[in-house]
């Protein structure tokens, strides 16, 4: 593998294994500060024991996410060093808002929620956890707003005195439709998280007729929390289908499998086996329509193919040669009359013609052949799109079929009376996660050849390093990687397994505020 | 509002707000973390140490993420260049951080002492680690570093690990270390009690007389044996980057080019070497709260002396000198400094606020007696 492949390869292993713990970390700060709100309404000290056991999962889950979170601020620097020379003035802003603003708070307070039990009164400790839960989602919404840009560049400019992007408008960057979209979509995704977390433990609980009324509780809230959140995020994702067909066409083409533009309105491909060589859907089962009404919310406008797509991008790759010896020209002081103004007309495609960088030693005059290259490398490779889509939508539905069942037992006051309820439940735990991995590598891989969308493609945006040098990070963060998630899963399954009165919190009767002493009947 | 000058003067002095920040109170957890199996004699013990920062240590490490996300907003061709160009010390440092957070939150959670001694080393190398290897950067960035930049400013790196490990850069990763573990020792005086608090206090007033003389040995050495950068042309302060743009001399003794200028900046080292003294003393003294505040300002005179020093320079290159990168020409666009500079007038005051508060909340000292009561609510 070369260089450029090994560094996607660290950056996705990186991001996903981070990805494992954020939506937990952003469900369960939520269901937290519900559970201790409850605590505070009611005076129920159950509450506030089921606000300290699943606070425990929820802080061995939250280490991880910290340290991996380090390894994704530093990344950009060390592995992506000319994507952060070339949009930092962009990219960088959004981060370290994040930091001031977010990580700052929910990494101050989240001390005080484990260790201020006892130096708190009620209502102060329940707004600590409530703001470390806000602090969590605002970190969210930066980091969305950052990666949402990648995938849809606005309110930014080339200057070609300093060879970087810069900020035009703030605004655009914060109010992007495609990052305040994502947002939604995401932190949904991480409270569904949270709930099929608790949901499926508890189950686990009342399966073993164990811990009856601290699990039928959690399942209540876990229950209507979920519902509410995968409703969320359904009605949230096919918003991001709309804005897919607004602004990142060639994405929704490559999930949809539409090898070329079909007449309106386009319909959606339900099963089908992509045919990369032939360039068309083998076996492809089609609900007539209902593509059209998602991606442009009309039933007249159409969905354009890749067929299509190449035709344009095959112009556009011919412009940014163009943009590209301008470029050149303008940089060395060999302006020639009109060369600014010129520029100024084909700019937009300057990136497409980076695009050939990859093929060729001479943008400006690039062969036909190295423009082929470039115009079939300019989509992604469908069949992973296809399916890892199709793998989220189907979690989601099972996801939603769950809660609705779970809540509707749950109102009338007897989960623990279906079994196979329970333990669709305790079955489900992997399909979050599932989804939420599938639902990034379709935002990533989507992306594809770009590393900002049309502006610098991914070959570009690596750094002064050797392959080898690559590789061996890449081995060392594997190891550890490795290593810290069996640990964290096993810790995890070890406490879950001990359960609330196992970790001696059932005995919390003297209201002393921090947890209770007695040793755990297990272990 | 400010022209772009007074924001690039201003931004210079934020990215040392913040690593100050840093070093005041990830500093002294670094510390603690650094003494762990010295000071801690046994596991309860260890406890003790590992709880007086178990609240904080979090937050303080966001000091360094926001460093981080400062310099790559604030600064991107230096976040660019110094992230690329140190890339297996950083990688290193990566490395250990990654073992804090769950050695912090693991450890105590099971009985079993090979596991509770493992995250024991693992929260040592965790913070020993960045210390010394923050200190090791900064003492190549005063040497300079082999990069240069082409038409595109695509960024020509050459060097590797072992350059880096130059004795002079080896005794700014002593410093910086030893400074942390004075910090830390500092922080156990306010924190715990009898024998942790004078074994603390032994080793502390110690490790400051160190780090007195090993700021003055970094000093002298800095003046007669590594070389200084100067702009021998004009930088348009106003202007967009022109970052290869310059005319850069080196020169031994270059880097005094600030303090004959203006004598009055040899207060900045003065008080750096006198506040570790007095650490020293008041140690000895039992004085706690006055040793945590010298330790303090003596570490803010080292990082503020290190980017005085060098002013206007942040990363000097050896390999062409006129690719240096300066606070003048390495800098983010005007409207994100602005928008960056607003950011952090309205949250850093709060960040100062809030963090106290959790001080505030979680003050006084812990002992064996507090971690036998609170088994499995603590760390």
């Amino acid at each position: 593998m070369d260089i450029v492949e090994l560094s996607r390869l660290q950056f996705a292993f990186t991001a996903m294994v981070h990805f494992l713990f954020v939506p937990l970390t952003l469900g369960l700060s939520i269901l937290l500060a519900i559970m201790e709100t409850v605590y505070v309404m009611t005076g129920k000290t159950i509450y506030r024991q089921m606000t300290k056991f699943w606070g425990k999962l929820f802080g061995i889950n939250f280490a991880l996410g910290v340290t991996t979170g380090i390894a994704m601020e530093f990344q950009f620097g060390t592995n992506w060093s000319y994507y952060s020379h070339y949009v930092g003035d962009i990219f960088g802003a959004p981060l370290a808002i994040e930091a001031l603003m977010a990580f700052f708070l929910e990494s101050t307070l989240v001390g005080l929620f484990f260790f201020g039990w006892d130096r708190l009164s009620k209502e102060k400790h329940l707004a600590v956890t409530w703001l470390m839960a806000l602090a969590t989602n605002m970190s969210a919404l930066w980091i969305l707003v950052a990666n949402g840009w990648m995938q849809h560049p606005v309110g930014s400019e080339l200057n070609l005195a300093t060879m970087r992007m810069e900020l035009t408008s703030f605004a655009e960057v914060l109010l992007n439709p495609v990052a305040q979209v994502k947002f939604v979509h995401t932190v949904s995704a991480g409270y569904v998280t949270g709930a099929v977390f608790v949901l499926a433990i508890s189950s686990w609980y009342l399966l073993k007729g164990r811990e009856i009324a601290f699990a039928r509780r959690s399942f209540t809230i876990a229950s209507a929390f979920g519902l509410a959140s995968v409703l969320s995020v359904i009605v949230l994702g096919d918003e991001s289908g709309y804005e897919l067909g607004d602004v990142q066409k060639v994405k929704l083409a490559a999930i949809e499998a539409e090898w070329q533009t079909h007449p309106a309105p386009a319909a959606f491909t339900l099963f089908g086996l992509p045919n990369e060589a032939e360039q068309r859907t083998d076996l492809a089962i089609k609900i007539p329509g209902v593509m059209g009404l998602i991606a442009t919310r009309s039933l007249d406008t159409e969905v354009m193919g890749i067929r299509e797509l190449k035709a344009e991008h095959r112009e556009r790759i011919v412009n940014g040669q163009e943009a590209y010896a301008l470029m050149q020209r303008l940089r060395s002081g060999e302006e020639r009359e009109g060369d600014q103004a010129r520029f100024e007309q084909v700019r937009s495609d300057l990136g497409y013609g980076l695009l050939l960088s990859a093929y060729s030693d001479d943008v400006a005059n690039a062969t036909a052949a190295e423009i082929n290259q470039a115009v079939e490398a300019s989509i992604p490779k469908v069949w992973p799109l296809f399916w890892s889509f199709r793998a989220m939508v189907a979690a989601g539905f099972s996801m939603l079929l769950l809660f609705a069942l779970a809540l509707w037992h749950s109102l009338r006051r007897q989960p623990e009376t279906s079994p196979w309820l329970l333990r669709f439940a305790l079955f489900s735990l992997p399909l979050p996660w599932i989804a939420c991995e599938a639902g990034w590598f379709v935002a990533e891989y989507g992306r594809q050849p770009w590393a900002i969308g049309e502006i610098l493609p991914v070959h570009l945006a690596i750094s002064s390093l050797t392959a080898e040098q690559v590789l061996t990070t890449l081995i060392a963060i594997g190891i550890l990687y490795t290593t810290f998630v069996i640990i964290e899963m096993w810790l995890m399954q070890h406490f879950a397994r001990k359960g609330p009165s196992g970790s001696g919190y059932l005995d919390d009767e003297a209201d002393s505020g921090y947890l209770i002493s007695t040793p755990p009947r297990e272990a | 509002m400010m022209d772009y000058e007074t924001l690039r003067f201003v931004w210079w002095v934020l990215i040392g707000v913040l690593l100050i920040g840093f070093a005041v109170t990830d500093g002294f957890d670094m510390g603690v973390a650094t003494l762990l199996k010295v000071v801690g004699r046994n596991d309860l013990e260890r406890r003790v140490m590992i709880n007086s920062m178990a609240p904080h240590w979090d937050g303080n490490q966001v000091w360094l993420v926001t460093a981080g996300g400062a310099l790559f907003a604030a600064w991107p061709p230096v976040y660019a260049t110094a992230f690329n160009g140190f890339y297996f010390a950083l990688m290193l440092t990566l490395f250990a951080l990654f073992l804090r957070p769950l050695a912090f939150d693991y450890r105590s959670k099971l009985d079993n002492p090979t596991w509770r001694s493992r995250w024991d080393w693992g929260l040592t190398i965790g913070s020993a680690v960045p210390a010394l290897i923050f200190g090791v950067a900064f003492g190549n960035l005063l040497q300079g570093v082999p990069f240069q930049f082409d038409d595109y400013l695509r960024l020509e790196y050459q060097g590797g690990l072992l350059g880096l490990l130059n004795p002079f850069a080896l005794l700014a990763g002593l410093l910086s270390l030893l400074m942390f573990v004075t910090h830390g020792a500092a922080w156990l005086q306010l924190k715990t009690e009898g024998e942790l608090r004078r074994r603390s206090a032994a080793i502390g007033s110690l490790t400051a007389l160190v780090c007195a003389a090993l700021f003055v040995l970094g000093g002298v050495w800095l003046l007669w044996g590594v070389d200084g950068y100067e702009v021998a042309s004009v930088i348009d302060t106003q202007g967009y980057n022109d970052t290869t743009g310059k005319i850069v001399t080196v020169s031994v003794g270059g880097w005094m080019t600030n303090y004959s200028r203006f004598p009055l900046l040899w207060l900045l080292p003065i008080v750096g070497v006198l506040g570790f003294v007095l650490c020293s003393l008041t140690m000895k003294l039992g004085r706690h709260a006055l040793a945590f505040t010298s330790s303090a300002i003596a570490m803010a005179m080292v990082v503020v002396t290190t980017g005085v020093t060098m002013f206007p320079f942040v990363m000097p290159s050896t390999l062409n000198p006129n690719h240096s990168l300066t606070m003048w020409d390495a800098t983010a666009s005007e409207l994100t400094l602005k928008i960056m500079f607003v950011v952090v007038c309205i949250f850093v005051p709060l960040i100062l606020l809030y963090t106290a508060w959790s001080y505030w909340v979680m003050r006084g000292r812990l002992n064996e007696q507090f971690i036998r009561d609170n088994d499995k609510a603590l760390y």
